[in-house]
């Protein structure tokens, strides 16, 4: 059991992830903005981080990564976006040059299923 | 100032200094787009030289000699890429004026066609029609790259906003189809609530979309009739009544200065007044009031929808009325709206030769004003 923190700007989501991961035995926190998650950082910190990427601001998920590691380098971040769907363009954690700007250590692609961020959370956590 | 490359092909040296000499400093006004074209003339005098050098070189005008020692113009023509030198524009001269020379260059893509001998006023004439031709050309394809560009963003935005109900949705339905923590009934209800206000914010974006596209297509006849802005607001403050009450937010009686009556289609006065109405109800605070106010001046209706709810920043207020530009923040993340409710009012306002503009402070509340003309110039 870990303690999760989700961000995104959908309620709805969010609390549809909150049941996923509850169900699974993790504690969840929610964060419906990039202030919001700052906040809770801050004061209570996680042990995994999960953001949208598209939040009031296209690249807000980036700027959140970017202050969730310089507040806790080692915090496990996992990015949600439809960036792909939406304009095409293709980002990959693995591949070389890109890990170092973008702050994220799984990325995965809207729709998410259930099961797969099930999975990344487990393996991140290990 | 627009600089188009010249080519000139021609086996007489005098002809091709002449040409030179004549393009030099010369300039042609476009006035209408507020630019001006000037050239920078090269010259070949055969045709292997040309091949090399269109090979070499993005040239915009060709003036090419029919009669070359080592080919003819034509053979030149023909051989241009149709990719590489899609934008070309060739003029042919030659001293064998005919029609038919004429009709073979301009069946073979010619633009034009110049007669030897020439004076140069003629010449600049033909050029400067060419060149006009080239950068009208140049700027009706940029204006098509834009508009693909706008429609490409349009329609990104657009599945976006489709995409985050029917997501929000689909995962309910998963929940609820999987059992998670589901046991207590409450928990099922207020999934089912979430899902029904979601299927009804994506239906009233589909309803805004046909609104804003019936706008903008033109095609619809548009009956006009005298239309009693008066009732059609009363209406619309009847439409928001319960929302309102619910939340304690009260709607005094309109105010009419003189007739409220103008010539308009009915349907768009009654698409810009509940749009105008509803979002003054949406975004107010508890408590809060919605004022609406006719005004007749002499040739204009002026509508004034002020609301004491969350207001904006006046960089807010500066981009409120693009397509899907809905603001968000903190006090606005749990209204649900289409972002398109503001650019179908600011569109029926320029139907009606007016305009629409917003005077906000940040949580005093908005005041949006509509100007109409009576008697519409667009019809």
């Amino acid at each position: 059991m870990a303690n999760l923190l989700i961000v995104d700007d959908d309620i709805d989501y969010l609390t549809q992830q909150k049941r996923r991961l509850e169900s699974a035995g993790h504690r969840v926190m929610l964060a419906e903005s990039v202030e919001d998650a700052v906040n809770i950082l801050r004061q209570t910190p996680p042990d995994l981080m999960i953001a949208d990427l598209m939040m009031e601001q296209m690249d807000s998920g980036f700027t959140l990564c970017h202050r969730a590691k310089s507040l806790h380098p080692k915090l496990p971040v996992i990015m949600i976006t439809a960036v792909t769907r939406e304009t095409g363009m293709v980002f990959e954690t693995a591949a070389p040059g890109q890990s170092s700007w973008l702050k994220a250590d799984a990325l995965l692609a809207k729709p998410v299923r259930p099961e797969q961020l099930l999975r990344e959370v487990d393996r991140l956590l290990k | 100032m627009e600089i188009l490359n010249v080519l000139v092909v021609d086996d007489e040296q005098g002809m091709r200094m002449g040409v030179e000499r004549a393009l030099q400093n010369f300039v042609v006004p476009l006035p209408d787009i507020e630019t001006e074209i000037g050239f920078r003339t090269q010259s070949a005098p055969d045709g292997a030289t040309a091949r090399r050098m269109l090979n070499e070189t993005n040239f915009d005008l060709l003036l090419l000699d029919h009669k070359l020692p080592d080919m003819t113009g034509l053979d030149i023509l023909n051989e241009l890429d149709p990719e590489r030198h899609a934008g070309v524009l060739s003029i042919m001269i030659t001293a064998y004026a005919s029609l038919d020379t004429a009709v073979t260059a301009i069946k073979h893509g010619a633009y034009d066609f110049l007669a030897k001998p020439f004076t140069p006023a003629e010449l600049r004439e033909a050029t400067a029609k060419g060149a006009r031709t080239i950068i009208m050309a140049r700027k009706a394809r940029e204006l098509a790259r834009e508009r693909r560009r706008v429609r490409f963003e349009f329609i990104r935005v657009l599945a976006h906003e489709l995409q985050s109900p029917l997501g929000a949705v689909h995962g309910y339905l998963e929940l609820l189809r999987d059992g998670v923590m589901t046991e207590e009934p409450e928990t099922a209800y207020d999934m089912i609530v979430r899902s029904l206000i979601r299927t009804e914010q994506m239906s009233k974006l589909i309803g805004d979309l046909l609104d804003m596209t019936r706008i903008e297509s033109g095609h619809m006849q548009r009956t006009m009739e005298t239309v009693d802005l008066r009732a059609v607001a009363k209406a619309a403050l009847e439409n928001v009544a319960t929302d309102a009450a619910q939340r304690n937010i009260s709607l005094p009686p309109i105010t009419a200065a003189g007739s409220a009556c103008i010539m308009a289609v009915h349907t768009e006065m009654v698409m810009l007044l509940n749009n105008l109405i509803s979002n003054a109800v949406k975004y107010n605070r508890d408590g809060g009031s919605v004022t609406v106010k006719i005004t007749d001046t002499d040739d204009r209706i002026r509508i004034d929808v002020q609301d004491t709810g969350i207001g904006m920043t006046p960089e807010e207020t500066l981009r409120l009325f693009h397509e899907f530009s809905r603001i968000r923040n903190a006090k606005t993340r749990h209204i649900l709206g289409s972002g398109l409710g503001l650019s179908i009012v600011k569109k029926i306002a320029e139907l009606y030769d007016g305009d629409v503009h917003a005077v906000s402070a940040a949580d005093q509340g908005s005041t949006f004003t509509v100007l109409l003309r009576k008697a519409p110039a667009k019809i």
